[in-house]
């Protein structure tokens, strides 16, 4: 199968006063055309800074690293800014947080969705134009398109709005869409219904997505693939079936232990202790190494590798090692209570 | 009814919009919180749960309705003159945005005793750092950080230093607006525990404000579950998971996300119908202490 997006051993680092901060460290991992990943960790742990990279979305000061870097077989570090602006328009597209701020509050959101088409067919008739927007709105799920064409931002919902951005993100037909906490500034209800959204369009358009999120509730209910990142690195990737059944790594234990909706109201929340390491520089060894209960004493020495459980599924703890001791998960193990 | 600390009693606030158009960020809304427990106030964003907390901390003067603190009606501004004291001390809120609810040019050890100074009480241990310092270490932080400013603390650090800014008064109610929102996961477990040591070992009371069900179900007594103004339903916590009525409440339950993909897939959305909210229905118990706007009719 063909991948649409392949990266190998990326690394970005940005230079400050503060000394070299190193953001996403060694991170390897492919995408099949229609699959949804969604990578989850806590803030600044690196995910949107990775999103940004494979987008060419990066300032210039930030130094990228890779030993292959392709979008649809294509290696984008070799590519200018112009040939760069091609290909996010015609192969990928981005979702952001926040709806309002990804809109421009004095256009009607019709104009601002004709404005992505043109972008991407600038020769496109107007009534063809019209047409493609009306049908954008309809596949993002917002009915009466006709009147609510002709509507400002602050006239729709939050929901609403971020139905527009993602029919603008849509508007190029693009194969690899990243979205980038999507859900985030939504109400719940409003949250599972752009979900299954996403997930809508990946079946019918065959869109592969990267959802990068730091709700767990939200991989769960959305991806096909979950990759796990802790200060900058791939802690675990796997299928949404290993990540939460038969969890490996103890920081992927720690996520799904300090959960409210896995706990008992009557038994203290699982609290992981202190703080993730700051990157500038990383600590040596293992980042995880110090809030880690389960830490052998290699891991303050050596940052482990990625030990594979399964064909599908990594996890980087030297527990995988056939030399460590054996180690109880204290969670997963088929299904949750 | 002496264990009933604070008693809201048919509350309505509007705000206008533009000419001609008011939202109802309040509508008649009427609970009580008993001493020593946790009651939770969920609601979508506009649900007007931040105007309610504003409210009950004197903040916002509501159009309508009375707030019973300790028997003190604290809209009547003739009461409020003569317990300002008592009132000023005794309640204290924690908001949501730690960044910008904390002076970034005050020390830890400032803020924390900031109240207790502008309220000219004596410290009990001495002097105001030493009452910083405890308030400090109450939370679980090393003094360590008394001399740090807010930008050099993480968000869960800063929530804490709000936390013992609140406690600092030793007041019989906490309001907490949304207080882990912003922060990730394993700092807002370390919060929540945090929160019902506070409550199981040292008796406080909560009003605790928050748009995640879940973290409602975790830490709440009784929750009340708030929608454009109009409080929908209000039950002992474990009742209203379990046996939801009002259709609201049972669309908001379906929506929380469960960290379980084969269930999360499987488990049918339940849409809401605008049309069928009657907010004229009254808020009529089903049950002992379950409340349903609309009674058993709504619950259909």
């Amino acid at each position: 199968m063909n991948k649409l997006l392949e990266i190998e051993h990326l690394s970005v680092a940005f230079h400050g006063p503060a000394g070299t901060v190193e953001a996403v460290r060694d991170v390897s991992f492919d995408l099949a055309p229609g699959e949804i990943l969604a990578l989850v960790g806590e803030s600044g742990c690196g995910k949107s800074v990775l999103c940004r990279a494979l987008m060419g979305l990066l300032p210039a000061h930030a130094q990228v690293e890779a030993a292959r870097l392709a979008v649809d077989g294509q290696d984008i570090r070799a590519l200018r800014e112009k040939d760069m602006r091609a290909l996010r328009g015609r192969v990928s597209s981005m979702v952001f947080q926040d709806p309002m701020t990804a809109l421009d509050p004095t256009y009607t959101v019709g104009a601002q969705i004709a404005e992505a088409v043109l972008a991407h067919r600038p020769k496109l008739p107007r009534e063809a134009v019209r047409a493609r927007v009306l049908e954008l709105m309809a596949l993002v799920g917002l009915d009466d398109a006709g009147a609510r064409q002709k509507l400002y931002p602050y006239e729709l919902s939050g929901g609403q709005r971020q139905r527009v951005v993602m029919a603008i993100a849509l508007a190029s037909e693009p194969r690899l869409l990243f979205a980038d906490e999507p859900t985030t500034a939504l109400d719940v209800t409003v949250q599972a219904q752009i979900l299954d959204l996403l997930r809508d369009i990946q079946q019918k358009l065959g869109t592969a997505t990267v959802l990068v999120t730091h709700d767990l509730g939200v991989a769960a209910r959305a991806a096909d693939r979950v990759a796990v990142m802790y200060a900058g690195k791939l802690v675990e990737l796997g299928t949404a079936e290993d990540i939460f059944y038969d969890p490996r790594h103890p920081y992927t234990w720690a996520l799904l232990r300090s959960l409210p909706s896995l706990s008992d109201p009557g038994e203290p929340l699982y609290a992981l202790p202190g703080m993730p390491p700051t990157l500038a520089p990383p600590p040596k060894g293992d980042a995880f190494a110090g809030r880690n209960e389960y830490a052998l004493a290699i891991d303050y020495d050596e940052a482990p590798p990625m030990f594979p459980v399964s064909d599908a599924h990594f996890a980087a703890t030297w527990l995988l090692d056939p030399r460590a001791p054996k180690v109880v998960p204290p969670i997963g193990g088929g299904h949750h209570g | 009814m002496d264990d009933v600390i604070l008693d809201v009693r048919h509350l309505s606030h509007s705000f206008p919009l533009a000419k001609g158009v008011t939202v109802r960020a309040l509508d008649g809304v009427s609970f009580q919180i008993r001493r020593g427990e946790i009651f939770g106030l969920v609601g979508e964003s506009g649900s007007g749960k931040s105007t309610l907390a504003r409210c009950v901390m004197g903040l916002l003067r509501p159009q309508a309705g009375t707030i019973l603190y300790k028997g003190i009606d604290v809209t009547d501004p003739a009461q409020v003159r003569a317990h300002r004291r008592l009132l000023q001390t005794d309640r204290q809120i924690i908001f949501q945005d730690s960044t910008s609810s904390l002076d970034p040019r005050m020390k830890a050890a400032d803020i924390i005793a900031e109240p207790m100074a502008v309220n000219h009480v004596k410290p009990p241990r001495g002097s105001l750092r030493a009452e910083a310092e405890f308030q400090l270490k109450y939370v679980g932080m090393d003094p360590a950080y008394l001399d740090r400013y807010p930008p050099e603390l993480s968000g869960g650090q800063r929530q804490r230093v709000a936390i013992a800014r609140a406690l600092a008064m030793e007041p019989s109610l906490l309001v907490a607006d949304e207080p882990i929102s912003a922060l990730d996961v394993s700092i807002q477990a370390q919060i929540l525990n945090l929160f019902k040591h506070l409550q199981a070992e040292h008796g406080f009371t909560f009003l605790f404000i928050a748009h995640d069900l879940a973290v409602v179900r975790y830490l709440c007594d009784r929750v009340g579950v708030l929608r454009k103004g109009k409080l929908t339903e209000l039950a002992p916590t474990e009742e209203l998971f379990r046996d939801p009525r009002h259709p609201y409440t049972k669309a908001l339950l379906s929506a929380i996300p469960i960290p379980d993909p084969r269930r999360e897939r499987a488990r049918p959305l339940y849409a809401f119908d605008e049309a069928a909210f009657d907010r004229g229905a009254p808020f009529t118990e089903v049950t002992p202490g379950h409340f349903v706007l609309g009674g058993e009719e709504g619950s259909r």
